[in-house]
C-alpha cells in the first residue's frame, strides 16, 4: 500500500517508546492511520493514550521510534521546515508583550513575509475568528475564549492546508466551548482545511468530526475508528438527534473496552 | 460620649504635657534663671514654652473630637509639626542644657504623628491618585520624624558634633560644599560606576548568550556563578588598584566583577524561563536559534534580566566606593568618606552619604523604571 | 535542578581552564619586571628559566596559583592559630564579628517583619524605607562607624558586628515580611472558618510557610554580613581579620598575601553560606516539605 497523493497523513506500524526513569513507557504502538485531505478526524481517549503524543509525532515535536510516517509525502520534519501545518496547543500561548495583532503576525515575521502582506494576512484572519477590533489589544486584556480564538487566528494566518489542535477548548468553560466549536465548524467549513482535533470530550469529537479515533492507553494505541454519518452542515441541536447519540454511544463502548482490564 | 473619638496615642500625649507642665524647667538654664531671679540668664523656650504645651493639648484634644478623617489628620499635621518646629528652632544655641519636659513635648508631638499615620493608614480609597500620594505621605511623615527626633536628640542631650552631628548641620554641610560633592559624584558615578557597571553588565550578558549556545559552558559555569555570588569580591579592590593605578579605572574594574556574575547567572536562568509550549510553538514554524532568541526567549527572560540591573546597581555603587578606601587621587566618594573619617569631619562624611544614598535611588529608580516601561505585560507590573 | 553528575566534569573542566588563564596570565603580567630585571642584573637565561622566574617573584604582579596555595597553607596549617600571621587567627576574627552581627540582624529582621505584618500603620510608614534602603550603598557607612565608636572607646568586635547587624537586617526583613504574606488567601480563609485567633494563624500557618523565605534571605544575609566585617576591618588600623591582611597587603604590596586573604575570605563565605543552607533544609525536611 503506498499512500496516494490525496493522503495527508499517513502513519504505518508507528511506535514509540519514551525512556524514564521507570523504565521504558510505550506511549504509542503499531499505529496504522491514513487521513486524507478536507478531513475533520478527532482523537479521543484517556490520558496516557498516546493522542497528544500522536499529534506531535505529526508536528516533528517528538521522534517516532518504530514505523513510517508522512505528512504530504514528505517525513514530518521536512513537512515541518515547508511550514505545512499550523498547530494550536492547549493554553493559547500568546505572548504576553505583543498585542493581538502582532501574536497573529509572529509566525509570518519568521517565514519573511513583507509588512503589507502581513498587515493584510492578520487582518483576514482576525475576521476569520471574529476577532476585528481587538488588533491593539494585549492577550491578558482578553477572556480565555479569545485568547485561544487568536492562538487559532495565529495558526491560521500562514495558510497552512492542515490544523494541529492540541485540546484547544480543554481549559474554557462549557458555553464558550460550544460556541467555539461552532464557529470552528463555520472555519473548517469555508478553508476547506484538514483538521486533527485532540479531546477527552466526547460530544465534542461527534459533533465536530467526520472521523472519530478512538485510542487507549499502556500501550497507546488505536482501538477503534468510527466514521461520522452525521451531515457536514451541524446546528449545535444536532447533538440531540438519534444519530448523534447513537455515534457517541459507540464512541463510548469503544472507550470502555480500551479501558476494561483497569480498575 | 458620642461627640467623642478617643485615642490611646492623643490620651499618652496629653500625659506627656501634663507632666512636662508641671516640671519646673525645660532647660538647665531656665532652672539657674528661675534661681536667680536678679542675673539676667538667656534661656531657651522663653516666651515659646507655654505655646508648645498648648499646641499640643489642643491638638490632642481635638483630635479625639468625632471630626471627618480629614480634618484630625489636618489639625494633628499642624499641631504636631509647628510644636516640633518650635521646640527644635527653640533648642537651638543652647544645646545640651535640655531636660525632661523638652523629651516629653517632643514625645507628646511624636505620639500625635503616630496617631495621624494611623488615621491615614486606616484611609480606604478608590481614587488612584489620592492612593498614591497617602503612598508618599505616610513614609514621608515617619521619614521627616526620624530626622526631627535625630535631631532633638543631637541638640537636646548636646551629643558631640563628632559622635552624630544634627541631620540640620548636615544640611548646611551639604549646601556649603556642592562643588565639591558634585566633583566626588563625578569622579565616582559617572566615570568609576556607570563604565563599570556597563562593561559589567555587558560582559555578564554576552557570557550568558555564549552559555546558552554551548550547553556544557552553562552547566559547568551556572553553579560557579551562583557560588562566586557569595563570595566576597570586594576583597579583589587592592589587587585591582596594583593593577589599573589609582584613578577610576581601577575602581571600574571592581565593578565589572561585582556586576558580571550576577548578570551571567539571571540571564541564563531567564534563557531558561519561556514556557515549553511557547518553545514548541516555535519549533513549529521551523524558527532559527536567533529567531527564537529573539521573539521569544529574550522578552521572556527580560525580567530576570532588569532584576539583576537592579542589583546590579547597587553593587556597583558600593564596589566603587569601598574600592576608593584603598586608594585613589584626592577626589571621589569613597576617599571623601576616607580622609573625612580621618580628620573627624563628620558632617562632611554624613553628606557623602546623603548623597551616595540620593545617587543610588536615583540609579535604582531609572532601572526600575525602564524595566515597567519594558516589561508592562508582566504580572508583577500591571497587576500594579 | 542539575544533578550532581551533571555538573561536576563541566565545573572542574572550566576550573582548570581558568587555572592555566591563571598560570599564562601569571607569566605574561610578571614578565615585564622579570626581563626589567634580568636585564639590569645582565642575566642570560632560557626561556624555561624564564618562565620559572616570573612564577617565583616574591611580589608578582599576579602571583602564580601553587604560590598562593603554598602561602594559605603554610598559613593555615604551620603556623600556631594564636600566631598574627596564622590565617585561621585572621579568619576567625572576621568569622567571630560576622556571626555576632548575623545573629543581631536576623533576629531584629525578624522582629520587624512580624510588626510590619500585624500593624498596618507601621507597614505604611516604615516598609518604603526598608525597600528603599536596600538600593542604596549602606556599606558606605561602615568606616565611620568604627571611627565614631573608636573616640567612644567602643573597639574590637561591637562596631563590626553592628556593621554586619545592619547588613544583614534588611535582606531578612524583607523576605521574612514576603514569607509572613506568603500563604495564600484559601489557606488565610481556612483559618477563618475555624475561627482561629491571630496568634494561631500565625504560629500554625505564617511561620511554616515563611521558612523558605527566611532561609533564602538568611543566605543573602550571611554573605552581606561577612563583606560587612571585612569592610569594617579596613580602617582599624589594621589589627585583625581578613579586612586587614588585605589592607596590609595592599599597603606592603605583598600580593601572595593578598590573594591567600581573599581565599580565607572565600573559603568562610563558601562555609557560612553552607552552614545556612544546610540548617535551611533540615528545618524544612523536618518540617515535612518536599526535598528540593
Amino acid at each position: 500500500m503506498t499512500s496516494k497523493r490525496s493522503d495527508v497523513i499517513s502513519a504505518r506500524k508507528l511506535g514509540l517508546t519514551f525512556q524514564t526513569n521507570d523504565g521504558p513507557v510505550q506511549a504509542l504502538s503499531d499505529v496504522d492511520l491514513t487521513i486524507g485531505k478536507g478531513e475533520f478526524v478527532s482523537f479521543i481517549g484517556p490520558s496516557g493514550c498516546g493522542k497528544t503524543t500522536f499529534l506531535r509525532v505529526i508536528a516533528d515535536l517528538e521522534k517516532p521510534t518504530s514505523g513510517t510516517i508522512s505528512v504530504n509525502g514528505m517525513t514530518p520534519e521536512e513537512a515541518r521546515q515547508k511550514r505545512a501545518y499550523g498547530y494550536v496547543f492547549q493554553a493559547a500561548a500568546l505572548y504576553p508583550w505583543r498585542t493581538i495583532e502582532r501574536n497573529v503576525a509572529l509566525p509570518l515575521e519568521i517565514m519573511g513575509h513583507s509588512r503589507s502582506e502581513q498587515r493584510e494576512r492578520v487582518n483576514r484572519t482576525l475576521e476569520l475568528v471574529n476577532l476585528t477590533g481587538f488588533e491593539k489589544k494585549f492577550p491578558w486584556q482578553l477572556s480565555g475564549g479569545m485568547q485561544q480564538r487568536a492562538s487559532i487566528a495565529r495558526a491560521l494566518a500562514f495558510d497552512a492546508d492542515l490544523l494541529l489542535m492540541d485540546e484547544p477548548f480543554g481549559a474554557l468553560d462549557e458555553i464558550v466551548r460550544d460556541h467555539l466549536n461552532e464557529q470552528l465548524l463555520k472555519l473548517w467549513a469555508r478553508t476547506d482545511k484538514t483538521i486533527c482535533f485532540v479531546t477527552h470530550s466526547i460530544p465534542e469529537a461527534v459533533y465536530l468530526s467526520t472521523r472519530i479515533v478512538v485510542m487507549s492507553p499502556r500501550p497507546g494505541r488505536v482501538t477503534d475508528v468510527i466514521e461520522s454519518s452525521l451531515p457536514r452542515e451541524r446546528p449545535l441541536d444536532i447533538r440531540e438527534s438519534p444519530e448523534f447519540l447513537a455515534i457517541a454511544h459507540r464512541v463510548r463502548e469503544g472507550l470502555r473496552a480500551g479501558h476494561s482490564y483497569e480498575d | 460620649m458620642r461627640m467623642l473619638r478617643p485615642s490611646w496615642q492623643a490620651v499618652a500625649a496629653l500625659v506627656c504635657c501634663l507632666v512636662a507642665f508641671a516640671l519646673p524647667g525645660m532647660s538647665t538654664l531656665e532652672l539657674e534663671a528661675r534661681a536667680n531671679p536678679a542675673a539676667v540668664i538667656d534661656y531657651p523656650f522663653m516666651g515659646t514654652g507655654g505655646l508648645v504645651v498648648g499646641l499640643l493639648v489642643l491638638g490632642a484634644l481635638a483630635s479625639m473630637i468625632r471630626l471627618s478623617v480629614w480634618g484630625e489628620a489636618v489639625i494633628l499635621l499642624f499641631a504636631a509639626h509647628f510644636a516640633a518646629w518650635l521646640l527644635l528652632t527653640g533648642i537651638m544655641g543652647y544645646e545640651g542644657s535640655a531636660l525632661a519636659p523638652f523629651f516629653l513635648l517632643i514625645a507628646a508631638g511624636w505620639l500625635l504623628v503616630w496617631r495621624l499615620v494611623v488615621v491615614l493608614s486606616g484611609i480606604r480609597t478608590t481614587n488612584r491618585s489620592l492612593e498614591w500620594t497617602l503612598r508618599l505621605v505616610i513614609p514621608a511623615i515617619f521619614g521627616a520624624w526620624l530626622l526631627i527626633i535625630w535631631e532633638a536628640a543631637t541638640r537636646g542631650f548636646g551629643i558631640p558634633f563628632i559622635l552624630l552631628p544634627p541631620p540640620s548641620s548636615i544640611g548646611v554641610r551639604i549646601a556649603s560644599s556642592l562643588p565639591v560633592l558634585a566633583a566626588d559624584v563625578r569622579q565616582t558615578i559617572f566615570k568609576s560606576v556607570l563604565i563599570g557597571y556597563v562593561l559589567g553588565c555587558g560582559a555578564g550578558f554576552a557570557v550568558a548568550i555564549l552559555a546558552d549556545r554551548v550547553d556544557f559552558l552553562r552547566r559547568g559555569l551556572l553553579p560557579i556563578g551562583n557560588m562566586v555570588s557569595a563570595l566576597p569580591i570586594i576583597g579583589v579592590a587592592p589587587i585591582m588598584v596594583m593593577w589599573f593605578g589609582f584613578d577610576w579605572h581601577s575602581k571600574a574594574a571592581v565593578v565589572v566583577i561585582m556586576t558580571f556574575f550576577p548578570m551571567l547567572v539571571n540571564t541564563v536562568t531567564g534563557l531558561a524561563a519561556s514556557g515549553a509550549m511557547e518553545r514548541d510553538l516555535m519549533r513549529t514554524y521551523a524558527s532559527s536559534y536567533w529567531q527564537t532568541l529573539f521573539k521569544l526567549r529574550l522578552p521572556a527572560a527580560a525580567p530576570f534580566i532588569f532584576n539583576a540591573l537592579k542589583i546590579n546597581s547597587t553593587l556597583a555603587l558600593i564596589g566603587a566606593i569601598v574600592a576608593e578606601f584603598f586608594g585613589t587621587p584626592v577626589v571621589g566618594m569613597g576617599f571623601r568618606i576616607s580622609t573625612e573619617v580621618g580628620r573627624m569631619n563628620i558632617d562632611m562624611v554624613w553628606a557623602e552619604i546623603a548623597v551616595a544614598a540620593i545617587a543610588g535611588s536615583v540609579f535604582y529608580g531609572v532601572v526600575a523604571l525602564i524595566e515597567r516601561a519594558a516589561t508592562f505585560w508582566h504580572p508583577s507590573v500591571r497587576g500594579g | 535542578m542539575m544533578s550532581f553528575r551533571d555538573k561536576i566534569w563541566p565545573v572542574s573542566a572550566i576550573l582548570l581552564v581558568l587555572l592555566v588563564i591563571w598560570y599564562a596570565g601569571a607569566i605574561l603580567m610578571n614578565a615585564p619586571f622579570q626581563r626589567d630585571l634580568n636585564r639590569r642584573g645582565d642575566v642570560d637565561v632560557t626561556f624555561s628559566q624564564f618562565v620559572g622566574q616570573t612564577l617565583s617573584q616574591q611580589k608578582p604582579t599576579l602571583p602564580a596559583p601553587h604560590q598562593v596555595a603554598k602561602n594559605v597553607f603554610e598559613n593555615t596549617f604551620l603556623r600556631k592559630v594564636t600566631s598574627n600571621r596564622s590565617l585561621v587567627y585572621h579568619s576567625w576574627v572576621t568569622l567571630s564579628s560576622t556571626v555576632l552581627g548575623f545573629a543581631f540582624g536576623t533576629a531584629l529582621g525578624v522582629l520587624i517583619a512580624v510588626g510590619i505584618v500585624h500593624i498596618k500603620a507601621l507597614e505604611r510608614s516604615l516598609m518604603p524605607w526598608i525597600i528603599a534602603s536596600q538600593t542604596i550603598p549602606i556599606l558606605a557607612i561602615a568606616p565611620m562607624i568604627i571611627v565614631v565608636l573608636a573616640a567612644v572607646n567602643v573597639t574590637g568586635i561591637i562596631p563590626k558586628a553592628m556593621i554586619s547587624t545592619y547588613l544583614s537586617f534588611f535582606p531578612v526583613a524583607v523576605g521574612m515580611v514576603k514569607g509572613l504574606r506568603s500563604p495564600e488567601l484559601t489557606h488565610l480563609d481556612l483559618m477563618h472558618t475555624y475561627n482561629a485567633s491571630k496568634a494561631q494563624t500565625f504560629w500554625k500557618l505564617r511561620v511554616p510557610a515563611s521558612v523558605p523565605f527566611l532561609f533564602a534571605s538568611m543566605k543573602v544575609a550571611v554573605a552581606a554580613s561577612l563583606v560587612g566585617a571585612i569592610v569594617g576591618e579596613l580602617p582599624t588600623g589594621a589589627v585583625a581579620g581578613i579586612g586587614s591582611k588585605l589592607l596590609a597587603g595592599a599597603y606592603y604590596s605583598q600580593t601572595i598575601d593578598i590573594w591567600a586573604a581573599l581565599v580565607a575570605g572565600s573559603v568562610v563565605a563558601a562555609l557560612l553560606v553552607t552552614i545556612v543552607d544546610l540548617t535551611g533544609r533540615l528545618v524544612e525536611r523536618a518540617m515535612g516539605a518536599r526535598p528540593a
